[in-house]
C-alpha cells in the first residue's frame, strides 16, 4: 500500500502516557466492522474516547477529545506502545486519524512494524525528553532527531524502516525485484530438505 | 567462535540475503491466515494485482469471528461478521489455497490446528497476520506473529525482509510443583520479567522443567510470550515433538521421515552458544497463578494479595487497574466473587486442558447463576473430548460446550461479558474491555478456572483435585 513519504513532522504532541498501550484500546476488535483498511478512524480509542460508544458521546476527560489537540499528527505514549493483537488496523486507525509519528518510551515490535508499513514514524525516546515535548515538536526523520522548545534529541530507527518510511517505498515490489534470488534458493532448499516440501505437494487436491 | 544458537541455526537456513547490516530476506516456509486479519491480506493483494505465489504453504481457518454456538453457519451474532467469512472464503477460493472453512473436521483456532494437522514441523518458518504464532514456537520451528501488509508480502514473495532479533535464554530450572501448570509457569514469567521483558528477543525456552513439559504445554507457556512483547518463543524439539507429529496430516511421509527427524535432532542451541541475554527462573518457585489488574505482567501468586500501589507513573497505572478491576491493594483475591468462567482460547483449549478443568469439574456443579462456557479449540479437540466423555462432564457441571473458535477471548461486538462481571479465564489477555467492555478479566490456569466455576468465587485449586 502506497503511503506519503514521512521525512519530518511538525505538530504539537497529544500526551497519552501510559505505558502498554495495546491494540485493542488504540481500536477495539468491536469497531472493526468490515474487511477494509479504511473506516477506522471513527473507532480510534472508542473505548476511552467515547462516554457512549453506540451515540459517539465523547468523553471529555480523555485527551484526545480536548480542543487543543485537535489536528494534532504526533502522539506520546509509554512504554511497550502497541502492545497485544497484531492488527494492523490500529495502525490504519492512527494514520486514518491523521497521526504521522508516535513518539513512546518503546514500542511493540509487530506494531512498529506496521506503523513503518503505514506511514507513520515510529520514535523511541526516553520518558524525560517525552515529558518536555509539551509545545510544536518538530521531528526530522534524515537527522533522526526530535526538537522542541529549543531541546534537541537524538533517535534512532533502523535502516530498512528508514529508507521505507523517506521513500515511501514498496516493499513487496522491493523484494520482487530479487525474485531470481528466491527461486534459487528454493530450487536449492526443496532438494535439501524434501521432507519440508513433499508435505505440500498433495495439499491442493484434499 | 562461539557455537550457534537454535535461533541462529534457523535463521541462517531460511536467509535468502542479506539486506544491511540489521535486515534479512527470509524464506517462509508457511503462511496461515484467519477471516479476521488475513481476509484483508488476500483481498488487498488481489487488489494490487499481485498473485499468491506458492498457494500450497497457505492455509486459511476460520476462528476470529465465527460464532461458537451450536447449529453456527455464515451468520454471527457480531453485526457485519458475515463478510469476514464470506470475503475470507471468496480470497482463498479464488487464491487457490486451502481453506480449513465452518464444517470442515480440521476447523478451529489457527495455532491449534496448525500442530494437529502438522503445518508447521521443527525447522519450518511460519507466519501469520495473529500475536500467538508465537505459540508454534514450542514445536521448533521459527514461527511469528506480523501484521496484515507483511502477510500480502509473505503471499506475493514466500520472504519476508526481517530485522535480526536478539536472543534470549529463559532456563527454567528444577521441576514445577505438581499444582503448577504450565500457564501458571506463563504467568510467573510476565509477571517476573513484564510486559515488554523480552522485547526485540527471540526467548528459547530451556532447562529440565521445560523438557518435562508435555508437547501441548509448551504451546501454552510459547503462546504467551507475544505477552512479553518477544519476537517469538522457541523450544528445541525433542523425542516428545517428533513423536507428536508422526502420523498427522502434512507430516513427512515414511520416505522423508527419517530424514525429518535426522535434520530436527540438530535443532539445538550449541552448548558453547552465546546468547545476548540469559535468565534463570527457578520452577519450584511456581505456584497457582492470577491475574489482578489489566496488563498480564499484573499478576501474583493466587495466595498473595492485590500489589499496592507505588508512587510514580508506575503507581498511577497500577492505580488505574486497581479502579478499573474493582480490587484492593492489600486485599486478597481468593475468595472474590466471579460472574463468570471461560475454558478457551490458543492458550487452553486443547484436549490436555479440557482434561484437567474435567476432572476438577467431575461430580460437581458451578456456582448458581454462574454463566460457565467451555470453547474446545478446535473441532478436533470437540470431537476426541466427545469420545471420552468430556463434554458429558462440562454440560453436568452447568457449563456450556460450544463449537471450536476463538470466542469470547476478545469482544467483536457480538457477545461479551458485561460491564463490571468478573471472569475468570484460561485466556492470556486482561485488557481493559477486552473480553466486554467494563469486564474484568483474571487470567488463570483450566484447573484455576474450574475450580472457582464450581466456587463462585476465586480459589486455590488445590482442595478441589
Amino acid at each position: 500500500m502506497a503511503f506519503q513519504p514521512v521525512r519530518t513532522v511538525t505538530s504539537a504532541a497529544v500526551p497519552l502516557l501510559r505505558d502498554n498501550i495495546d491494540t485493542d484500546a488504540i481500536i477495539p476488535s468491536r469497531e472493526m466492522k468490515s474487511v477494509a483498511k479504511t473506516g477506522l478512524a471513527d473507532g480510534l480509542f472508542a473505548g476511552w474516547r467515547y462516554l457512549d460508544e453506540k451515540t459517539r458521546t465523547p468523553d471529555p476527560a480523555f485527551v484526545l477529545n480536548a480542543q487543543r489537540w485537535a489536528g494534532a499528527q504526533i502522539l506520546l505514549g509509554g512504554q511497550n506502545f502497541g502492545c497485544g493483537s497484531s492488527r494492523e488496523h490500529a495502525a490504519w486507525a492512527l494514520a486514518e486519524y491523521g497521526f504521522r509519528a508516535i513518539i513512546a518510551e518503546s514500542f511493540n515490535p509487530i506494531f512498529h512494524g506496521n506503523c513503518v508499513r503505514n506511514g507513520i514514524l515510529p520514535v523511541a525516546l526516553d520518558a524525560v525528553p517525552i515529558a518536555a515535548l509539551d509545545a510544536v515538536v518538530h521531528i526530522d526523520l534524515t537527522t533522526q532527531t526530535v526538537a522542541c522548545a529549543g531541546q534537541e534529541w537524538p533517535f534512532h530507527l533502523d535502516e530498512e524502516s528508514r529508507a521505507m518510511l523517506l521513500d515511501g517505498l514498496d516493499p513487496i515490489a522491493l523484494t520482487l525485484h530479487d525474485a531470481d534470488l528466491i527461486a534459487a534458493f528454493e530450487t536449492h532448499d526443496r532438494a535439501a530438505r524434501r521432507w519440508a516440501w513433499e508435505p505440500l505437494e498433495g495439499s491442493l487436491h484434499d | 567462535m562461539s557455537g550457534l544458537t537454535l535461533f541462529d541455526k534457523l535463521w541462517d537456513a531460511h536467509s535468502v540475503r542479506s539486506l544491511d547490516t540489521q535486515t534479512a530476506l527470509i524464506a517462509i516456509d508457511r503462511i496461515l491466515l484467519h477471516e479476521r486479519t488475513g481476509g484483508i491480506a488476500m483481498k488487498a493483494l488481489a487488489e494490487d494485482g499481485r498473485a499468491v505465489r506458492d498457494p500450497a504453504r497457505v492455509f486459511v481457518t476460520m476462528d476470529h469471528v465465527v460464532d461458537t454456538l451450536p447449529g453456527r453457519g455464515d451468520r454471527t451474532i457480531m453485526p457485519t461478521g458475515t463478510q469476514f467469512i464470506t470475503q475470507t472464503r471468496e480470497a482463498a477460493l479464488a487464491a487457490g489455497v486451502t481453506l480449513f472453512d465452518l464444517g470442515d473436521p480440521r476447523q478451529g483456532i489457527v495455532h491449534v490446528i496448525s500442530p494437529e494437522n502438522a503445518i508447521v514441523l521443527p525447522g519450518l518458518t511460519l507466519v501469520c497476520p495473529d500475536s500467538h504464532t508465537c505459540t508454534q514456537g514450542a514445536l521448533g520451528a521459527l514461527a511469528w506473529g506480523i501484521g496484515s501488509s507483511e502477510a500480502e508480502h509473505a503471499l506475493a514473495t514466500n520472504t519476508l525482509r526481517v530485522k535480526r532479533p536478539a536472543t534470549m535464554r529463559i532456563t527454567v530450572t528444577g521441576l514445577l510443583p505438581d499444582a503448577a501448570t504450565a500457564k501458571d509457569l506463563a504467568l510467573h514469567i510476565v509477571a517476573t520479567i513484564g510486559s515488554a521483558g523480552a522485547r526485540g528477543h527471540v526467548v528459547e525456552y530451556a532447562g529440565p522443567a521445560i523438557a518435562a513439559l508435555s508437547v501441548e504445554e509448551r504451546m501454552t507457556l510459547c503462546n504467551m510470550a507475544t505477552e512479553l512483547a518477544a519476537f517469538t518463543a522457541l523450544i528445541a524439539p525433542d523425542e516428545k515433538v517428533f513423536a507428536y507429529f508422526k502420523g498427522r496430516s502434512y507430516a513427512p511421509g515414511a520416505s522423508q521421515w527419517d530424514d525429518a527427524v535426522a535434520h530436527w535432532r540438530c535443532l539445538v542451541s550449541d552448548p558453547d552458544a552465546q546468547f545476548d541475554r540469559e535468565i534463570a527462573i527457578d520452577a519450584g518457585n511456581v505456584a497457582p497463578m492470577i491475574s489482578w489488574g489489566t496488563s498480564p505482567e499484573q499478576s501474583i501468586r493466587l495466595d498473595q494479595p492485590v500489589p499496592a500501589t507505588l508512587a510514580g507513573p508506575a503507581g498511577h497505572a497500577a492505580a488505574r487497574s486497581h479502579a478499573y478491576m474493582g480490587v484492593d491493594a492489600g486485599s486478597p483475591l481468593i475468595g472474590l466473587p466471579i460472574d463468570a468462567a471461560f475454558i478457551g482460547s490458543c492458550t487452553n483449549a486443547r484436549l490436555s486442558d479440557l482434561r484437567k478443568a474435567a476432572a476438577i469439574l467431575q461430580g460437581r456443579t458451578v456456582a448458581p447463576g454462574l454463566r460457565a462456557i467451555c470453547v474446545p479449540g478446535s473441532s478436533r479437540v470437540k470431537a476426541e473430548a466427545e469420545a471420552e466423555g468430556l463434554d458429558q462432564i462440562f454440560r453436568d457441571a452447568g457449563f456450556e460446550w460450544r463449537e471450536a473458535g476463538c470466542s469470547m477471548c476478545f469482544f467483536a461486538g457480538g457477545e461479551s461479558f458485561g460491564a463490571g462481571e468478573r471472569v475468570i479465564s484460561t485466556t492470556n489477555r486482561n485488557f481493559e474491555s477486552r473480553q466486554g467492555h467494563g469486564t474484568r478479566t483474571h487470567l488463570a490456569s483450566p484447573e484455576t478456572v474450574a475450580a472457582s466455576a464450581v466456587a463462585g468465587h476465586i480459589v486455590d485449586p488445590r482442595g478441589y483435585r
